[in-house]
């Protein structure tokens, strides 16, 4: 198959050089979708934290994660050293509040680590390597947005961990305290979901990733204003209504809202759904909210050429 | 059945018939895939992974047919685009890893592995430092090695030497080399540098518009034509004053280059060229038989459109 000068044999292993035993071919297990799927999920998760990437780049995250705690930590060391002083019998940040009064770092992560993610591979054009391997189109797509779900849910669920276990610690009621943290962390899970899809759909859109990280907190930022400052005049007008309505404009109050209608969370909005036919909306809106950016981020991977 | 057989392959853009009627047929070893920018390259290789369908005609990549088996052919296949196509934080040594768990390596073998290709290719400790730092030589190893990760049974190779200097450009192509005959691995490899298949395909398609234009083994193009080139010396005008000789003698001889080329007519004709280059005075400097390069296709398929480098 080759002429008679260019046979293997004839090029002699340069001198001096011990370790070289040639091309070994790979006869080893090849694992299927299922677990490619997963080494990309952990993969992204670490990636979402600065984990396997430089040391520049773990600077933003976990600097984060730590500000995410500290709250909670120093909550968690009042309830614990002054509960008898100050006569506390609960958190006084409940859980369901607890990511309102962090929003800022929240959508700060999720803007930062979207198109770290993201815009990452269409920028480099490294999703032509995925796409040349066996996973589908699809698959990126999903594993990607489960990513940086998981790693949105970890930076808001972690420092509700530790309001829990600290509350525990001050002899908070255990089954009290236990339906008030699992509520908190469906909750959780739904609020990492709108987040990182809604962030994941704009950094889709935006290649450039300084772009992209500016869209990401524009959107988060301005819809929460927007909607709280509605939220505020409704009420001191009386027209609770609209600001209901206002409420699932951004994803924060938006999950508070469901956390209100179905688990009688603390709420954390002026206007929280009074009705359950408002309940049933803000759940829809929910549902609409996480389907719809995924539906879109599917629709734009489609036109991705590899 | 060959590593890839296309049969009528067609494939059209709104505006643009990318690929044309296309039968091709490669075999094990290194297959070099020429033609002009926009021939239709770089969408064969498309279709060849399953990512672009064909608008009709049908394609087997190492027995699987592109439109159902795409997956498993991308799980045999190794591919190297020809764009930039790596993250500029991360390390060489880390994307690699990732890659070979990416066509189902588990991780210790996956390391293993990346580790194995990187030294084949030739990236030596810098496959620790992220590779938004690489030189163009180094970034083209490095996605050599994600090609080769998980041991393919055929590598697609997309432009490997593109914004190499010729020294890079020589280790890349004797990798290719060693490729295709000492790792065993098929190669498909594609170049608008036709000089450099031609040092290390065994087998050569050409394609023009979409067209197949030829397709043989790269010895075929080499071939013998037939012609002496003859270089003489000893004044300003020795060839001109040769090349009339020759054709006053009898015989037909052309100019080429700084050259005479002879028609051979027979045995003798090499003797009689001698005789006259002696009568005429003119020191004889060298008579060799002139062969084929893959760029004659280009001129005699009359791909107008074809500029051969």
């Amino acid at each position: 198959m080759s002429s008679p000068s260019e046979a293997p044999d004839a090029t002699p292993a340069p001198a001096g050089v011990i370790h070289d035993i040639g091309y070994r071919p790979y006869s080893g297990p090849r694992l299927g979708e299922r677990a490619v799927a997963w080494a990309f999920f952990v993969t992204g998760l670490r990636n979402c934290f600065g984990l396997g990437r430089s040391g520049r780049s773990k600077i933003l995250p976990m600097g984060l994660l730590a500000l995410m705690l500290l709250p909670a930590l120093i909550l968690v060391g009042v309830l614990v050293q002054a509960k008898n002083l100050l006569d506390l019998t609960e958190h006084i940040v409940p859980y369901s509040i607890y990511p309102l009064t962090t929003q800022l770092l929240i959508s700060v992560f999720v803007a930062a680590q979207a198109p770290a993610l993201i815009s990452r591979d269409l920028r480099f054009r490294t999703i032509t390597l995925y796409l040349a391997r066996p996973a589908r189109r699809t698959t990126y797509v999903l594993v990607r947005l489960a990513s940086l779900t998981a790693a949105t849910f970890l930076l808001i669920g972690a420092p509700l961990l530790l309001l829990y276990v600290g509350g525990l610690l001050a002899d908070l009621p255990l089954r009290r305290e236990t339906e008030l943290f699992l509520g908190a962390i469906v909750g959780t899970v739904l609020l990492a979901a709108c987040l990182a899809t809604l962030a994941a759909l704009v950094s889709a859109l935006t290649i450039r990733r300084g772009l992209a990280v500016a869209a990401v907190i524009v959107v988060l930022l301005v819809s929460y204003t927007v909607v709280t400052t509605v939220q505020g005049i409704s009420f001191e007008t009386g027209h609770e209504t609209v600001g209901q309505v206002a409420g699932v404009f951004s994803p924060y109050t938006l999950v508070n809202g469901v956390q209100v209608f179905l688990f009688d969370s603390p709420e954390g909005t002026p206007t929280p759904p009074d009705s359950d036919a408002m309940g049933v909306f803000y759940l829809f809106a929910t549902a609409f909210s996480i389907l719809g950016a995924v539906g879109a981020m599917l629709l734009r991977y489609r036109k991705v050429a590899g | 059945m060959g590593v890839i057989d296309t049969v009528a392959l067609t494939k059209r853009y709104p505006s643009v018939t990318a690929l044309d009627q296309l039968d091709v047929s490669v075999g094990e070893g290194v297959t070099g895939l020429v033609g002009a920018n926009g021939a239709g390259k770089s969408t064969l290789i498309k279709i060849l992974l399953g990512l672009t369908p064909a608008t009709s005609g049908t394609a087997h990549v190492l027995g699987h047919d592109v439109t159902t088996a795409g997956s498993t052919i991308r799980s045999l296949v190794g591919y190297m685009p020809e764009h930039d196509c790596l993250p500029a934080d991360v390390s060489a040594s880390d994307l690699v890893v990732h890659m070979g768990q990416m066509s189902g390596l588990p991780y210790p073998s996956a390391r293993e592995r990346a580790s194995d290709v990187l030294r084949h290719v030739g990236l030596a400790e810098e496959r620790y430092r992220p590779i938004g730092g690489y030189s163009t030589g180094m970034k083209q190893r490095a996605k050599l090695a994600q090609a080769l990760v998980h041991d393919p049974r055929l590598v697609l190779l997309d432009e490997p030497t593109n914004g190499l200097d010729p020294s890079s450009r020589d280790d890349m192509l004797a990798l290719v080399r060693r490729i295709g005959t000492e790792f065993g691995i098929a190669v498909l490899v594609t170049s608008h540098l036709l000089g450099e298949l031609e040092r290390i395909s065994d087998h050569v398609v050409v394609l023009d518009s979409g067209k197949l234009l030829q397709s043989s083994a790269t010895e075929d193009f080499m071939h013998a034509t037939g012609n002496l080139l003859v270089e003489v010396q000893g004044r300003s005008d020795a060839d001109r004053v040769l090349g009339q000789a020759l054709v006053d003698a009898g015989l037909r001889a052309w100019p080429s280059g700084q050259m005479v080329e002879v028609e051979v007519v027979d045995e003798t004709t090499p003797d009689v060229v001698r005789d006259i280059v002696v009568d005429l005075g003119l020191g004889l400097v060298r008579m060799q038989e002139r062969h084929h390069r893959i760029e004659d296709v280009f001129r005699e398929g009359g791909a107008g459109s074809v500029q051969p480098v």
